[in-house]
């Protein structure tokens, strides 16, 4: 039996695409349809609807996804900084994959561009993919900043001189080495997040709760088969 | 020629204003029949007055001054200006009173996300009524009102605001570390839940029950399986459960977790869920210190549906959606 039975969930295309479809496959959901079609993007058959992470709250918030799964970078933008003015759903399960950090990173040199600004002109021009992470960052740690947001690559952005620093997700640090860029500060580490919409996650709670249960059970045998590896 | 509205406002049509005045009229019907009358109250109140209730929570749209200098704003919710009536007005009638309402709110919004800042919300309001007599009647009350207007698959989730703060006093969590839990529970976050019980030190059977219970929602049968800490914390929804025509209880969910944010909530807590869409349509709750801030302690329970919502819900029944 499809352990999506009834409930619909929103996957994250990109990085995320990978691992959440070798979950699926984990629970017994038949993915190759899934990654047959690049182009097809809404598979009723399967309760699956793909999108890039961004916008997986928003799917989800609306309730045309009852559960979606997407970066805890990506919640942290949307919806946990500002509880009042956030995307409203319900963080139930860490997965742990798709593990990433955000950081503050500026140009590598004897002197950290994003310090020297500050203490010359008061201010630091920071360019993100996530201004309200950023600004929340910078405003916690006393620092005046101008946000630029940008859509693309944000490396560009300190590496051209349009901003002093960045904040951006990194796994492997390797982009940020190619641009000549170096990790000043640490601000959180990201994984992916099970999520859901408030009101699926009543009306459906017996579908929701097996399914948690499938995933705790998997995440926790994962762990096993880790420490078995360290042994 | 196009002529600009404040932003968050519309018009309605008479197609639509048909249908929603249809809906009104279900709901009043019930609330009359069920002996709530109506009552009006002025849209503007003096700032002072609203800021009773819970400004923080429901943050007005429009402030004003008027020719003295004193700051109004246009109410947002019907619930604290109903509490002002009754320390003022009936002062000495005797008890419970019985009121309801439909009236035009307004609202501070998110920004960016087309909502209204004005919206009809209709609902009641039993004052002099504890728990969880009072409780039941006004659940059954919401029951009718919402089968009267032709919604047929709504759901009702009822919680307790008291349920959490006295699981982990009876589990032992002094006021501080409590705080964080709740507060990871009111964010609707059960990873931080999960991770703040492990920061703060609690292990074993205590740190279950603290992150298992207020995950636990479903039918009557639920809360009869409780055990222990769990069961002793849930007293109040028991008792009220125990009171519930059939008719009533089969529409409800109860949900161990259902935290409503509005600061004046004391007791039970209603929200309002229909499958065809992805928010809640209304809600309410026990209220038992609100009045108390106008002078005359009391208790008292209501709620308030989003007759703009009710429309859309029935819209998508009708059309068969999820």
């Amino acid at each position: 039996m499809n352990p999506l039975a009834g409930l619909k969930l929103a996957v994250p295309r990109g990085t995320l695409f990978e691992p959440t479809l070798a979950l699926l496959e984990r629970l017994g959901v038949e993915t190759a349809e899934l990654r047959a079609n690049e182009r097809r993007l809404f598979f009723p058959e399967l309760g699956v609807i793909t999108m890039r992470p961004s916008d997986v709250p928003t799917y989800v918030e609306a309730g045309v996804a009852d559960l979606g799964i997407t970066g805890r970078d990506v919640l942290l933008e949307q919806s946990k900084l500002d509880s009042r003015h956030g995307r409203v759903v319900y963080e139930l399960l860490d997965l742990g994959y798709g593990r990433a950090t955000l950081v503050l990173a500026s140009p590598a040199g004897a002197e950290d561009p994003a310090a020297s600004a500050l203490r010359r002109l008061g201010v630091v021009r920071v360019a993100t993919k996530y201004p309200r992470i950023a600004a929340h960052y910078m405003e916690q740690t006393g620092r005046q900043a101008e946000i630029v947001e940008v859509k693309g690559s944000v490396e560009l952005a300190a590496a051209v001189g349009l901003a002093e620093a960045i904040v951006d997700l990194t796994a492997t640090g390797r982009t940020l080495r190619e641009n000549n860029l170096v990790v000043r500060e640490e601000i959180a580490v990201c994984t992916a997040r099970l999520i859901a919409n408030p009101v699926a996650y009543r009306l459906k709670a017996e579908a929701i709760d097996r399914l948690l249960a499938r995933l705790r059970k998997d995440l926790g045998d994962g762990a096993e088969d880790r420490a078995d590896r360290d042994r | 020629m196009v002529h600009p509205l404040p932003s968050g406002t519309r018009d309605v049509l008479p197609q639509e204003a048909a249908e929603l005045r249809e809906i009104g009229d279900a709901l009043r019907a019930v609330f009359l029949r069920r002996g709530y009358g109506e009552i009006h109250t002025p849209a503007l109140e003096y700032e002072q007055v609203m800021a009773r209730g819970d400004l923080d929570r429901l943050p007005p749209a429009y402030r004003l001054f008027d020719e003295h200098g004193n700051t109004l704003m246009l109410r947002t919710e019907m619930t604290t200006p109903i509490a002002r009536v009754v320390a003022t007005r009936y002062a000495q009638a005797p008890l419970p009173l019985r009121f309801c309402y439909q009236a035009t709110c307004y609202r501070a919004v998110r920004p960016a996300r087309g909502q209204a800042r004005e919206l009809v919300q209709a609902g009641v309001e039993l004052i002099g009524a504890p728990a969880p007599e009072g409780t039941a009647e006004v659940l059954s009350v919401l029951v009718e009102a919402l089968a009267a207007c032709g919604l047929r698959r709504f759901r009702v989730g009822v919680g307790d605001a008291s349920f959490y703060p006295r699981l982990l006093s009876r589990l032992g969590v002094g006021q501080e570390q409590g705080s964080r839990l709740h507060a990871a529970l009111a964010a609707r976050d059960l990873v931080a839940l999960s991770e703040r019980v492990r920061e703060v030190g609690i292990a074993g059977r205590a740190a279950r029950i603290l992150v298992e219970a207020p995950q636990l929602r479903g039918d009557r049968r639920m809360l009869e399986r409780l055990e222990g800490e769990a069961r002793e914390a849930a007293q109040g929804l028991l008792r009220l459960a125990a009171l519930l025509e059939e008719e009533v209880v089969e529409r409800l969910i109860f949900d161990l977790g259902l935290v409503r944010e509005i600061g004046y909530y004391t007791g039970a807590v209603f929200e309002v869920y229909d499958p065809a869409l992805g928010q809640p349509l209304g809600g309410g709750g026990r209220y038992d210190e609100l009045l108390g801030r106008f002078g005359r302690p009391l208790p008292a329970v209501g709620f308030a549906l989003n007759l703009e919502s009710l429309h859309i819900a029935l819209a998508g029944e009708e059309r068969g959606e999820r």
